[in-house]
């Protein structure tokens, strides 16, 4: 187990696309508020991203939704620390019910970047303890990029819950995601297989 | 022998193919839950927020799974935020059931002045929103409120008035 203040702070650019990089069967991304799904967007759209545009906080639960309904689809919730934050109780409700193909990424720069960068409360917390006190046992910090590939692989190939926490450098991120909600969940249902329609899309 | 009110939700749920039930508990819909959570059709669980229980029957819909949220009248005005920018802006079909507790009777002050926020809000939200008061319109307004929530892919509230649970009555202060 590695402790929170020992894993190299990483890009958060780097890691989303090293995590594109290893989805090869169609796996549900879910990104969190603001730079969160911006840096999974620059990573290249993909049909079964999902990128919210505010609910803060939800990344997790909407990834649950679609574990439910999905059991053979893998899904990564992609979430922000300040986000996770205002909704930790979500994380003893995935232990409890504990699907086994949900795996949570927290991207923690420990602050409130995109409203300016202002600290958040949780600097003396540690986020796969907090985890792993809601019943999320095999919770853990990824300690550089390799363990993070390391980390991203065992989701992908064992049974979850999983809960992964990254350190995070304070770059910004490298543009925005285009803001239009209903093609957003349309093309989301297009990749889930859950709408077919005629409209090219 | 006539149906009570929820084994009439019971029924319109399954026919509508609802599914996937998160709720956090209230007193009212004790035999709603109750009997959701013995009819194995269903997937119902607690959470610790209603705001999380929005965000998993959005991302069931989407994954192509029907649910809907229970709660009372305290946890819908905990909502406004994620409402309107989940299933409001990206127009997904969250049903809400909501417990109205804080009128008809209230004896709980709290509750009372919650109340008086919902119809305001719900309004606010341009959200689809119905009381059911009577036992005989209950399963058409429950029907064609899910049916039209689905078709039209826009979230729509169901409120259960005390006139049709019975609600939650005391009758005296209690000075313990
Ligand atoms: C309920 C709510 N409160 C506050 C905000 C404003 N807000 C938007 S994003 C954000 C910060 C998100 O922090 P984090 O998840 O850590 O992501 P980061 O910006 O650090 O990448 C805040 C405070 C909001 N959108 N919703
Ligand atoms: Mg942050």
């Amino acid at each position: 187990m590695i402790a929170a203040h020992n894993a190299k702070r990483m890009y958060r650019f780097d890691l989303m696309q090293r995590l594109v990089a290893r989805l090869e069967h169609e796996e549900a991304v879910i990104g969190g508020i603001g730079n969160t799904n911006f840096d999974l967007w620059s990573a290249g759209h993909r049909a079964q991203n999902f990128y919210m545009l505010g609910s803060m906080g939800l990344a997790v639960p909407i990834a649950l939704g679609v574990a439910l309904a999905q059991p053979k689809r893998k899904v990564f919730a992609v979430e922000g620390d300040g986000s996770l934050l205002m909704q930790l109780g979500c994380l003893a409700t995935v232990a409890t019910l504990a699907p086994k193909n949900l795996a949570i990424l927290v991207l923690d720069n420990g602050m409130y970047q995109i409203t300016g960068g202002q600290e958040t409360p949780a600097a003396r917390a540690d986020f796969a303890a907090i985890a792993r006190g809601c019943g999320l046992t095999g919770a853990a910090w990824a300690a550089d990029e390799a363990d993070f590939e390391r980390l991203v692989g065992q989701c992908i190939a064992t049974d979850g819950p999983h809960f992964i926490a990254v350190k995070l450098d304070d770059q910004p991120p490298v543009t925005q995601t285009e803001r239009d909600p209903p093609q957003i969940r349309d093309r989301f249902m297009r990749g889930m297989g859950a709408k077919r329609s005629k409209l090219p899309g | 022998m006539e149906r009570g009110w929820h084994q009439i939700a019971l029924d319109v749920l399954k026919a509508n193919e609802v599914r996937l039930i998160p709720y956090v508990p209230d007193n009212v819909l004790k035999p709603l839950i109750a009997a959701i959570h013995a009819d194995p059709f269903f997937h119902a669980f607690t959470v610790a927020r209603e705001e999380e229980a929005v965000g998993v029957v959005a991302g069931a819909w989407m994954a192509g799974t029907k649910g809907m949220v229970l709660m009372q009248t305290s946890g819908f005005a905990t909502l406004a935020n994620v409402l309107a920018s989940l299933p409001c802006a990206f127009q997904i079909p969250v049903l809400l059931m909501i417990s109205e507790r804080g009128t008809m009777g209230e004896f709980n002050l709290g509750q009372a002045a919650v109340w008086r926020t919902m119809r305001p809000t719900l309004e606010a939200l341009a959200m689809e929103h119905h009381v059911i008061t009577r036992l005989d319109e209950c399963e058409f307004i429950m029907d064609r409120t899910i049916r039209q929530a689905h078709l039209t892919q826009m979230p729509a509230a169901l409120i259960l008035s005390p006139l049709l649970t019975g609600g939650k009555a005391v009758t005296r202060q209690v000075v313990a």
